[in-house]
């Protein structure tokens, strides 16, 4: 059941009915019960997927904190009889058995996740190495489900479970609770990545309607389609166009496919994240925000703070953070300041743990060697930006830039441009023809293509750019309003005619402009595949 | 406070309600030039029903049967619901719907549609079901109709099927907002040009011959809501040559009249009775007759449907006269305008 078709309506629509109308404290039952539904109705053997990652984290993170509240009645029970070593070698055996709970859950559920998602990209792998070997053998390909959400729903339960293991939250004892928590199905498209202790207590807590709150819901779902249906499945059809026929767009092509890619993926992923947030707001529910306005970015840096903000901070707090303080990187760190000097040598570890973050961000995307490589070049823009901070500083020292707005607006644009770029490998097929591609940007010399009429051939015509281009325009006014606050917030402070106005208007839009039904290929949220 | 909360929330369902409606209305296609078959569904309702054939199939009866020509010849008050590749089960729920409002003596029935089993086109699918007026015999026909990517709610709403022709809508579009334009003399759709037919293909061999079982279950129910209603079902073949008419199917379809004691009539095998000329009395080389070709079988048919089914000349009735004297005026006004238009060209 796609977020863009008539049946998401209709089973949103009942289950607001619903919600509201049975007893409270069931409300968190229903949701479950619809979000099997909503799983289920994607492929019932989802569910089998899904629930071996409930039901295992679900009792191993059990099992961990009963380990700990065992040492906490032992040590309790013994005070003043344990001496200082005992103590220590038996809270050292319970964290091994707790260690061993955690890497049972862990390797099992990202067990699934690898085998699921990236076993015939090792296949394809293998293979190149054996033909390049002069074998002629060759290992087929597996034909494996790969249950919608599994990067999402798969890195929530391992985040819970690593917050159990670090006694940050406390292990939920309900299983079905834990199960809603997991499978909450507005979040389990794609993401955000809920964190237990964010989303546990508005999940389960019980909702009195409020035609406020239900209202502002209804309009980020509509702002969502509008940008869903209106701007990013409109550009979509252009960007498939150059991205399929390589041969026929090289050059100002894939300059003009890469700032379209940028358009669509951002109307795309935060058009989804609004029907999200939107659909669990009218149930009261609070989603946490994934997206900061991040095409005002300056760096990259800043940019991956303000882009899909629940995974960039899952990888610091259970990957880069983790691994930074890890004993082997520990030990790196002494040695490299031993041998390459204070000021280097303590930059080593944190390169190395983003080195890692960014492999595993690449990973994450998908089973290819162009996320890898897109996740790397992330790495390099990053840590080459931070080397080159020194520079940076004195320019902006000597020529006193750095508060003028037209350098903020280059540094806008920079970002923009440099973030475009590393997308490419998102899109065209393999590494190799994505950098032939790229290059022909340089050789190619038929930039007269952006303003000859040549872009009318992408399957796109002026009423679509038209429509494009108001469409970003409206987009990017939102965005500077919303530097001083929600927007819907200003419109609900208006005359009831206004805000009428407003809303109604903007229903048309996406009713009138929308791209869907019948002659349109509906293409699914990008960020599903993840 | 509260007075104020309803007035404003009842002027806004009227905003919304008004103008979504004038939006569908503005954006749904008017088939007024080109392609005028989606009209001709819708044309019923307009009629005083009260005939005594009724025809239903595809482009072989709308295109083929003049029904002025069984009102002038033999007294004979006829209506051809018809549409472009009007599936069998279309015809069958197009029948139901037409026995919501008469009772016709004789039903006749083109059996071309049987080579279909299966949902085929969206666009053909909207020019058959848009016009009929909302009943269950639509809903089922819809439902037997939608190919894999359409909707039944963009059938009760066409607005989100047409939604994106703002940006192609022409003049017609606000001229025919409201206003009417008949397409059709009761169902038929009059065409005067001359394209002999030449060199007209051969059918291709096919796997499979028999018409398939859901094509066949329409039919036996369509003959069994005539039995039903005391209708007499008549099948026919028109004399097109294309879509080429297997001996198979023949086959098939005199078995089948034989076995349930129905009278058809192959058109193709009759064309020394009926005079039909191949080379004047088809517009586009045998797909269709032309207006020619259609009055010639069409007096053909009144004959054998009077001396098989005792069909009274209605005729004297004064009431009925005038309304057909007013359908054939157009009828005439139609075919000068052809006929001019053709000699400009």
């Amino acid at each position: 059941m796609f977020f863009t078709s008539y049946e998401f309506l209709g089973f949103l629509l009942l289950l607001f009915v619903c919600y509201y109308t049975v007893p409270k404290k069931f409300q968190w039952m229903l949701l479950l019960l619809f979000s099997c539904v909503f799983y289920f109705m994607a492929d019932p053997y989802y569910l089998i997927y899904i629930s071996v990652t409930t039901v295992s984290v679900y009792y191993l993170g059990l099992k961990i904190e009963e380990q700990a509240e065992k040492q906490k009645a032992y040590l309790a029970a013994h005070k003043g009889t344990l001496g200082k070593e005992e103590k220590k070698a038996y809270k050292e055996r319970v964290r091994k058995r707790q260690t061993g709970l955690f890497l049972a859950a862990l390797i099992l559920n990202l067990g699934i996740l690898a085998v699921l998602k990236y076993t015939n990209f090792v296949i394809a792998n293998v293979n190149g190495i054996l033909h390049a070997a002069g074998s002629g053998h060759t290992i087929a390909f597996v034909d494996l489900l790969l249950p919608m959400g599994i990067s999402f729903y798969t890195f929530q339960a391992v985040g819970y479970l690593i917050d159990v293991y670090r006694g940050t939250i406390p292990a939920e004892k309900n299983l079905f609770r834990f199960a809603l928590f997991v499978s909450f199905f507005p979040q389990l498209v794609q993401g955000p990545i809920s964190r237990f202790n964010d989303l546990s207590q508005t999940l389960y807590e019980e909702h009195e309607f409020a035609w406020s709150g239900f209202s502002r819901g209804l309009q980020r779902i509509l702002w969502g389609y509008f940008k869903k249906l209106v701007i990013a499945d409109r550009i979509l059809i252009g960007v498939n166009e150059i991205i399929r026929n390589p041969d026929d767009y090289t050059g100002a092509y894939v300059f003009a496919g890469m700032m379209f890619y940028a358009l669509e993926l951002y109307a795309d992923f935060t058009g989804g994240i609004d029907i999200t947030i939107g659909a669990a707001q009218c149930l009261g529910i609070r989603v946490t925000e994934n997206f900061n306005r991040p095409y005002f970015s300056k760096s990259i840096k800043e940019y991956w703070r303000r882009w899909h903000i629940t995974m960039g901070t899952w990888f610091t707090d259970y990957i880069f953070y983790p691994i930074s303080i890890s004993r082997p990187m520990l030990k790196i760190s002494k040695v490299s300041r031993k041998y390459l000097g204070n000021r280097i040598g303590k930059r080593v570890p944190v390169y190395l743990s983003s080195f890692a973050v960014w492999l595993a961000t690449g990973v994450w995307h998908g089973a290819s060697w162009n996320f890898i490589v897109w996740g790397l070049g992330n790495w390099a823009v990053i840590m080459i930006s931070q080397e080159l901070e020194p520079l940076y500083r004195r320019f902006h020292a000597r020529f006193s830039v750095e508060d003028k707005t037209g350098f903020r607006i280059f540094q806008i644009v920079r970002t923009v441009l440099l973030m475009s770029c590393l997308r490419t490998f998102d899109c065209y097929r393999d590494v190799p023809l994505t950098f032939r591609m790229f290059g022909t940007m340089f050789t190619a010399g038929n930039w007269n293509i952006l303003w000859d009429g040549s872009l009318l051939g992408l399957g796109l015509q002026l009423t679509d750019y038209a429509v494009l281009l108001a469409g970003t325009v409206l987009i990017f006014a939102v965005s500077m309003l919303q530097r001083s606050g929600s927007v819907r917030e200003k419109i609900a402070a208006k005359p009831y005619p206004v805000r009428f106005a407003v809303w109604y208007g903007l229903f048309l839009i996406v009713l009138l402009m929308g791209v869907y039904g019948i002659g349109y290929d509906a293409s699914q949220f990008i960020y599903n595949q993840f | 406070m509260k007075r104020k909360r309803i007035i404003r929330a009842v002027c806004s369902v009227l905003v919304v309600v008004s103008t979504l409606f004038m939006l569908q209305k503005l954006l749904l296609p008017k088939y007024v030039s080109d392609v005028v078959e989606g009209r001709l569904i819708a044309e019923y309702y307009a009629e005083e029903k009260d005939h005594d054939v009724i025809f239903i199939g595809d482009c072989e009866v709308y295109e083929n049967f003049s029904p002025k020509i069984l009102w002038e010849d033999y007294g004979i008050n006829s209506y051809i619901r018809g549409s472009a590749q009007q599936l069998i089960w279309q015809s069958y729920y197009l029948l139901e719907d037409t026995l919501r409002y008469e009772k016709p003596k004789v039903v006749v029935f083109n059996v071309l549609a049987l080579k279909y089993n299966e949902p085929q086109s969206e666009a053909y699918n909207r020019m058959s079901l848009e016009g009929m007026r909302w009943s269950m015999a639509k809903v089922k026909a819809i439902q037997a109709s939608m190919t894999d990517e359409e909707h039944f709610l963009d059938y009760v709403f066409p607005i989100l099927r047409y939604h994106s022709r703002w940006s192609s809508l022409k003049a017609e579009d606000v001229e025919y907002l409201f206003a009417d334009r008949k397409v059709s003399h009761n169902g038929y759709y009059m065409r005067v040009d001359v394209k002999p037919a030449k060199d007209v293909p051969e059918g291709k061999m096919l796997a499979d011959y028999r018409f398939g079982e859901n094509a066949y279950r329409y039919l036996d129910k369509m003959t069994k809501l005539c039995r039903d209603n005391g209708i007499e079902l008549v099948l026919v073949k028109a004399p097109s040559l294309y879509p080429y008419w297997y001996d198979e199917w023949e086959q098939q379809i005199e078995d089948y009249a034989r076995q349930n004691g129905l009278l058809y009539i192959n058109f193709l095998e009759l064309a020394e009775e009926t005079g039909l000329d191949y080379n004047s009395d088809t517009y586009d080389g045998g797909l269709h007759l032309n207006l020619s070709g259609a009055e010639k079988i069409t007096a053909y048919l009144g004959q054998v449907l009077r001396d098989e089914y005792h069909l009274a000349d209605r005729r004297p009735e004064e009431r009925l006269s005038r309304i057909w004297a007013d359908k054939a005026a157009a009828y005439e006004q139609d075919r000068k305008r052809q006929e001019e238009e053709m000699e400009k060209q």
